[in-house]
């Protein structure tokens, strides 16, 4: 199975490894991540306002790539499927969308309208629906017993809740699931989906180590051991404050539960 | 037509948000993350634009301190969105001449070997127009 895959600019430089286990491990769970072609930057954060048109442009030309090729878009970056989940979302107004597609008529292999129809989904979300956790579970071949992993969602990964439909905003269990699919313990604890500090990290650096220690100490007095997170600026900013917990990518812990990690050492 | 007034109409329109359906509670500032470092909490912001009181709002660097996290706009019992709101009314600055937080000669000073484009990128989606 080949599903529409959009890096994103992170996971091409500073994140390479949340990329290429995705890549690797997707194989071993029998599905294909096919690289947008001529993908561009989905700029981050995606812009409320109603009357920003352009800031969208780069994630609908991503979506439309992906109906084309008849598939489902897959991210493994919270902010790229956060930006490009809720531009799915607002195309799927008629008006917005007419906006919208009368600049995408300007590009230059334009057929038709876009209007909402791809399905976007989270890589976590793929492995739950189309994989199936317990399918992930059976290709497990180093299970990571014994080992206390605290789920760290932040904000985008499920917020707004209504638009990212991954999971209950307040209560979330995916990446749960996903710790238990791979035979470690995880840690739920009150900080899990507060925000990490995220852009401040340009503006203040300081205010940004205080949100995110206070989210590693969080989880440290709730007993865990590591941080597991989806989003490159999560880490870091995790990473930066000091945290005393290591913090890994989804894709590094799948990776090395499935033994793609020491195929690739 | 004022110029507050059209001012209070471009942030309605752009944001979305009806501001009268707000109750007060205040649960929106007691979630919010950065509370200690805005001047200006999520529920003034519901407020204040209500009021039509934006000169403070349009100078304030709580404009800035946000960080579109959205526990705001979760947490609203009444689904107000007030970061809708922070955000309209920091795009009307930004789109006001010389309006920009950040330049790209601020970035060298402000970054280190680690960090990622997506914070790079995404502070100037936030501080730019
Ligand atoms: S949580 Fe909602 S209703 Fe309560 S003060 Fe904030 S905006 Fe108003
Ligand atoms: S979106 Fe902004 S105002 Fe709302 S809770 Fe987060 S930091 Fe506070």
């Amino acid at each position: 199975m080949k599903v529409s895959y959009y890096p994103g600019c992170t996971l091409r430089n500073k994140a390479k490894d949340l990329d290429f286990y995705a890549r690797e491990c997707a194989k071993v769970l029998g599905f294909e991540l096919e690289e947008v072609e001529d993908w561009q930057c989905c700029g981050g954060a995606f812009t409320s306002s109603s009357d920003e048109i352009a800031t969208k442009l780069s994630s609908v030309r991503a979506l439309k790539a992906a109906k084309e090729a008849g598939q489902p878009l897959v991210t493994v970056c919270s902010a790229c499927h956060n930006v490009i989940k809720r531009t799915n979302a607002a195309m799927k107004d008629p008006a917005f969308a007419a906006k919208v597609n009368a600049y995408m008529k300007q590009d230059k292999d334009f057929t038709e309208d876009y209007n909402g129809e791809t399905e976007v989904c989270h890589y976590l979300e793929y492995l739950r629906d189309k994989v199936g956790f317990d399918e992930v579970a059976k290709k497990v071949v180093n299970p990571l017993t014994g080992r206390k992993i605290a789920a760290y969602y932040g904000c985008l990964l499920l917020r707004p809740g209504k638009v990212m439909a991954m999971d209950d905003p307040e209560n979330p269990v995916i990446l749960e699931d996903f710790i238990r699919a791979l035979g470690a313990e995880p840690v739920v604890y009150p900080a899990r989906n507060e925000c990490c500090g995220g852009y401040m990290a340009i503006e203040n650096a300081d205010a940004a180590k205080k949100r995110s220690l206070s989210v590693s100490e969080s989880a440290a007095n709730h007993g865990a051991a590591e941080l597991v997170t989806a989003c490159p600026l999560c880490r870091y900013n995790l990473v930066k404050s000091g945290s005393e917990l290591p913090v890994l990518y989804f894709t590094e812990l799948l990776a090395e539960a499935l033994g793609v990690k020491e195929a690739n050492a | 037509m004022t110029n507050t007034k059209r001012m209070k109409e471009d942030i309605l329109r752009m944001s979305g948000v009806n501001p009268r359906k707000c109750m007060k509670c205040g649960k929106c500032s007691g979630t919010c993350p950065n509370y200690d470092e805005m001047e200006y909490h999520p529920h003034q912001f519901v407020s204040m634009v209500e009021e039509g009181r934006l000169e403070p709002l349009l100078a304030s660097k709580s404009l800035y301190t946000c960080l579109s996290c959205m526990a705001c706009i979760e947490r609203c019992p009444r689904g107000v969105e007030p970061a809708k709101l922070i955000e309209a009314v920091r795009l009307l600055k930004e789109r006001q001449k010389d309006g920009n937080h950040l330049t790209a000669n601020d970035i060298p000073a402000r970054i280190d070997d680690d960090m990622p484009q997506q914070a790079i990128v995404t502070a100037f989606r936030k501080y730019t127009k």
